[in-house]
This record gives structure tokens, sequence and C-alpha cells, in this order.
């Protein structure tokens, strides 16, 4: 239990991935630190292509059987599946 | 000869459809070519070229290529390559006049973003919102001249599924394209500014593309609940998993319980078809020709039909139900664990079909890695023509009784050969990834999840045919020829006058199954299965058909009809099974170890997925031989 006060729980920017499903929010900013596979900003461009951008809001709308991975995530108006390790680089509030 | 004025006189006009993925685009190239429609390959690579050819309100010919869904023009994958190469003009005699950008007009968000970035290209482009009555009906007010305006091109509607739903975008394609086609000579000047976007460029055509359908388009009235209340329930962690389980299990049971009528009767034809020409020719070589090597090599090939059309109307079916990608979504942890990607699953599914189409499929997978270890284990699941094998040996040897008092063991054995398959991919799998050294771990996995769409008949009956004509042309050339090939060594030389050992031991088979037989005795083979073995390379399935023509010249033809029957009492159960171990890893066919030279682009990984199977098929052949020699069973 925090007692820290809403405004600044509002503020304070999560990534996705660690959200729960149930989870509403808007995009803050992608940052995307590791590469999987493939470059960093690779990773970001195509974040970007499946509507991942900052002020999209996003809903965590299910999540995978085996420790709750992937997530499935609704972007504004499209349903996207990506696992938690690449919704790391989505911070959300 | 360059006719102009008459319409009739005019060179057809070039259109290529580009889109997202799961924008309808191949549900409107469908209704705008009909059947007039055909599939080959882009020249030196294996993407797919759909082309089709339909006529204009005013009579204009048109001819349409379907490229490659992609998200972007920058070519992640050998098809978004395609996509980028015929949107940009860089292949030849493959430069559009004409651009029709698909978009889902209940998902423009995306769509959007693609126009705003092939603007840049310079081509003229329509923008096509498809599925404009699933939009309407969930209330989605679209403003098509703003966002005409907004957007700077041309915006027509369509409702692909529907008949009449392209009778708009056929008539305003008149109007925009005799204004297009006096530029086409200048299509080689058209001011393309395209180059690969850096991720603020991305973000930059996102924002744009949220402004315009800020002004031109209202929030949906109704949205889709439908999709989120089923993906409730099929995305449950349990459930779902549950869920996918059975809908496996019925597929499998579809293919083998559906089909046996069908197969029946097709086998029954062949058979009144040899018995008929058996009566009408006199005895000799010509009436062994015709019988034994032409109608029942063929049927015991085309006999599989059936089979692998259920496989493949399970499979059509649920991609678009837009199931697929959900199964992708479930199995990616657990796929994940052998180092296998999520969007392997459709792949390796697709195998057990054939692993033709399934190592085709594989093109969804961008990273490279990722796909040759699909790729590589993708020919270990059990595809349909290792099921005659199976069945023949089976229903031979296993006896037909019950194991816990509910169970048959027959199918028990037949299940866990194909659990055998594909926990040895899973296997193979994890042991190509320990081998390959990864860079920066695991490469992403990110797919939408489309909603959920009832699949069109039409459609999955176009993708049907397509399967049973590519079956058939297979069945009637390489099969064929191969039974022609099996019928002669087992045929020729005759046997000499006063022999006594049936004609068959004086054959070129004889001779060569003898001298392939010491490297297959370890395992338990004689000569008639080395010799089986040859054409089964071509393709598996033709094993069965060999056996049958070899045992049938060596026997007679009652030997023929009762090829299991007789097979019994030849082979010891230890043979039999040492049999179908080998069948489960042999690498096999050869059109199979072709496609993955293509797909892989070159000659090194067949040659290491043969050699693995070859290795693996030995060992379990010879494994499986001598533990049951020591069971007793020899």
């Amino acid at each position: 239990m925090t007692d820290n006060p809403a405004s600044a729980v509002a503020e304070q920017r999560t990534p996705l991935g660690l959200a729960q499903r149930g989870f509403c929010g808007r995009i803050e900013a992608i940052v995307v630190t590791v590469g999987s596979g493939v470059s960093a900003s690779e990773v970001e461009r195509r974040l970007i292509e499946l509507g991942f951008v900052e002020g999209a809001t996003v809903e965590v709308l299910h999540e995978g059987p085996i420790g709750g991975d992937p997530i499935a995530v609704r972007v504004n108006d499209t349903t996207i599946a990506l696992r938690r390790r690449e919704a790391m680089a989505i911070l959300v509030t | 000869m360059t006719a102009t004025g008459t319409s009739a006189g005019l060179s057809a006009w070039r259109f290529a459809l580009v889109g997202t993925p799961n924008s309808g685009k191949t549900a409107l190239f469908n209704a705008l070519t009909g059947s007039r429609q055909k599939v080959a390959n882009y020249p030196g690579v294996t993407v797919e070229r759909k082309a089709g050819v339909f006529q204009t309100a005013s009579g204009h010919r048109v001819n349409l290529v379907d490229l490659p869904g992609t998200y972007s023009l920058r070519g992640r994958s050998p098809d978004e390559e395609i996509t980028r190469d015929v949107v940009l003009g860089r292949l030849a005699n493959e430069t559009p006049d004409l651009l029709l950008c698909v978009a889902d007009a209940t998902n423009l968000r995306v769509a959007l973003r693609l126009v705003i970035e092939m603007k840049r290209v310079g081509r003229p482009m329509l923008l096509v919102l498809n599925m404009i009555d699933i939009a309407r009906r969930r209330g989605i007010d679209i403003d098509l001249d703003k966002l005409s305006a907004e957007l700077g091109l041309p915006v027509v509607t369509s409702t692909a599924v529907r008949r009449g739903g392209t009778e708009e975008l056929l008539r305003r394609i008149d109007e925009l394209a005799a204004g297009v086609s006096n530029k086409t000579a200048a299509s080689a000047s058209i001011g393309n500014t395209w180059a690969a976007p850096t991720t603020a460029e991305l973000r930059a055509a996102q924002r744009e593309a949220d402004r315009v359908i800020k002004v031109a388009v209202g929030e949906p009235k109704r949205p889709d609940t439908l999709t989120g209340r089923i993906d409730s329930v099929l995305l449950h962690p349990v459930a779902g998993l549950l869920i996918l389980l059975c809908l496996l299990f019925v597929m499998f049971q579809a293919v083998f319980a559906w089909a046996t009528p069908v197969m029946d009767l097709i086998e029954a034809g062949f058979d009144a078809l040899g018995a008929f020409a058996h009566d009408a020719l006199p005895d000799g070589l010509l009436q062994s020709f015709i019988q034994n090597g032409v109608i029942s090599g063929v049927g015991s090939v085309i006999v599989f039909l059936p089979q692998i059309l259920i496989l493949f109307l399970f499979i059509l079916l649920l991609e678009d139900l837009g199931y697929m990608a959900r199964a992708a979504f479930l199995m990616d942890r657990i796929m994940g664990g052998a180092g296998l990607h999520g969007r392997a699953f459709i792949p390796l599914l697709s195998s057990f079909a054939c692993a033709i189409p399934g190592i085709m499929a594989t093109r969804v997978i961008d990273n490279r890695r990722d796909r040759l270890t699909t790729i590589m284990v993708a020919p270990l699941m059990t595809c349909s023509a290792r099921i005659p094998v199976y069945t023949l040996i089976i229903s031979a040897f296993i006896p037909n009784t019950q194991v816990w008092g509910f169970v048959g063991l027959q199918g028990l054995v037949m299940f866990g050969l194909y659990a055998i398959g594909i926990l040895s991919a899973l296997g193979v799998a994890f042991v190509a990834n320990h081998l390959f050294v990864r860079d920066g771990g695991m490469p992403p996995f990110m797919l939408e999840l489309p909603d959920y769409k009832l699949p069109r008949l039409r459609s999955v009956a176009m993708g049907l045919y397509t399967r049973a004509t590519m079956f058939l042309y297979r069945a009637g050339t390489t099969i064929f020829s191969m039974m022609v090939l099996i019928w002669f060594l087992a045929s020729f030389p005759r046997a000499p006058v006063g022999a006594t050992l049936p004609a068959i031991d004086y054959s070129l088979a004889a001779i060569l199954g003898r001298w392939i037989e010491p490297l297959l005795a370890p395992v338990g083979f004689n000569w008639q299965i080395s010799v089986a073995l040859i054409p089964g390379m071509a393709a598996r399935e033709v094993a069965v058909a060999s056996l049958g023509t070899v045992y049938a010249i060596e026997g007679g033809k009652e030997a023929a009809e009762q090829i299991g029957q007789m097979l019994a009492t030849k082979w010891s159960l230890a043979t039999a099974l040492a049999l179908l171990a080998w069948y489960i890893f042999a690498p096999q066919c050869a059109a199979t170890l072709a496609v993955i030279k293509r797909e892989t682009g070159g000659w090194r990984w067949m040659f290491v997925t043969f050699f693995y199977m070859l290795t693996l098929a030995y060992v379990a052949a010879f494994v499986t031989y001598h533990t049951a020699v020591a069971l007793g069973w020899g």
C-alpha cells in the first residue's frame, strides 16, 4: 500500500510490460533500450508501425497462458499481441 | 502495334493492390478478378505472385496483382521486399499504372500511416476503404470528401465480400485511370521521394494519420464487442489452450474419419479401373504396365486427396476466421521454450498437411534465424504423405485391440507417431537454437489480432481448389513418372525362361535393392523396402505404391489387392516398426528439399536438413529394430 497522492501516480511512467490485465492508460513515450535480435531502432519502428505512438490509448485485454506472456493490447482501435519484453519499451501512465 | 482510340484497342492497365495485413486485400482481389486469376512465383524468389484480370465499368481491361500485405515499404522480409520493389517500380514489367491502396474502414489508423508513407513514392494512388459495411454498422462515420481532401487522394468505398460491393470502385477507376494513363509514359519520372523512414518520420506520419482521422472520421458509436467477448473465451489462459487442443484433435479426427468413405470410393474406383484394364488388355507387358504401373500407382496417391483437402479446409477456415493469430498468441511461450517463434505455429500446423506450404508459410517470420529453425523442423511434422505408409503398416502389424478398455491400439500408435514427430521437432529446434549464436536474444513477436470475421465460402472454395489442382498436378507429373520408373525397374530385365524364382528377383529393382540392402540391413530392411525407398524420395506416399508394385509383380494379382496382409507374412514386426521409425525422420521428399533450398537461398541448409534427418532416421530405425528384436519380435 503506497500513499502516493493520485496526481503523483498519474505522472509516474510505468512500462506497459509490467501492466496487468485490465490496465488502461496512455502512451507517454517509446524508449527502446535493448534490441531483441534486431536493432533497438528497428524494434521502435515496428512498434510505431503497429500504432504504438505517444498519445495513443492502450488497454491490456488478455494475457498469455504461461507467465502472463505475451499480452494482447488494444491500441486505439487495433489489437496487437506482443511479448512483455518488447512492451517494456512502451512507457504508459 | 500500339493501338489507341477505341477502348477495346487500348492496352491493358496494370494495377497493384497494396495494404496492411488483414485489410481484406485478398478478398477484394477475389471479388474483382473472380476465377480469372493465377498464382505463380516472382522470378528468382518464392514469393507468390497473385495476378488476375478484370474489366472496369467501361470495359477496359486491367491486369491486377495482389501484393503481399505490409505495414511499411521498408521490406523486412522477402514478401515485403517484393511489395516495396513493385511499388517503387524496381521490378521490370511490374511497374503499376495505379496503386489501389486497401484500408480496413474499421481500422484506419495503421492503414493511413502506410498511405501517407506511400504518397512519397509519387505514384498515382486510389484509397479503397474496404469493409465499409461493417464500419457503417458500427456507426463509424467517415466523411469521404474530407478524407480525400486531407490526404490529397481519391477515396472510394467497397465491400469486397458482398455482391456488387465493388461497383463504385469499378466506376471510379474509369474516371481516374483515364487521367492517369496519359501520364503513364512519364512513370519513370514520378518524383519519388521515398526513403526508408526514420523513427521520427514514422511518428510524424502516424500523427498526421491521427490528425486526418480526427478531421474526417467520427467515433464509432457501436464498437465491436463481439470480438472482445469471443476472445475472453478463446484467449483465456486455461480455456483458450484447451479449446486449441480440442480444435487440433477434431481436425485430425476429421482428417481420418471424414475422409474414409471418400477414400474407399476412390480406391474402389481405381480397383475397378484396374480390373477393367486387366480384362480389356491381353496378358503381357502392356497389361502389367497399365494396371500395375499406371492405374494402381496413380490411384494409390490420389486416394489421399480427401485427407489433404480436409486438412486445408480447416487451415483456410481458421485463417479466414482470424483464429490463426490467436493460436500463435497462445502458443508463443510454449514454442518459445523450444526456441521457436510464436509465428512458427502456423507454418508448423500447415506442415501437417504438407511441409511445402508449411515451409513457404515461414515467410511471415521476419527474423532469418527463426525462419531457418522453423524450416529445418517443418519436415518433422507428420505430413499427410506419411499417412498412407503409417496406415498400411499399422493396419498390417498392430492388432486392432483396445487398451485401457476404450482406446484403440492402432489409433494410439498413430497418435504416438504424430507425437514423436512433434517432440523431435521441438528437440531439434532447441538444439539448433543453442548451436546458432544468438545476437541479442529472441527477436520480437508482434502480431495484429484481427477482428473475427465469418469465412467466406467463395474464398475458402477458391483456396481449396488451388490446393487440389496443385496436388493433382504433382500426382500427375512427379508421382506418375516415378511410378512408371518403378514399374520399369521391377519389370526389366524379364525373368529367363525356366526361372524358378519370382520374376522380380531378376529385375533391375532387385539388383538395385540388393546393392543398397547391406546399408539398410542393420535397421532390418530387406531389399524390397530398399527399392521402395528410392521412389519414396519423389513423394513419400509412393513408397506404398512401390511396395505394392514390387510385391504385386512378385506375387501376382491377388497380392496387389492385399498389400498389407501380405506384408504381415513377409516382414517381422521388428522390421515394420523400424520402417515406421524411419518414416518419422526420413529426409523426404525431394520436393520438400527443393523448397528448402529455394527458401533458404542455397544448398547449405538443404544439406544440413537432409543429413540431420537421415542420421535421425537411421538411428531411430536401428534402435527400434534392435529393441524389437531383443523383445522377441524379430
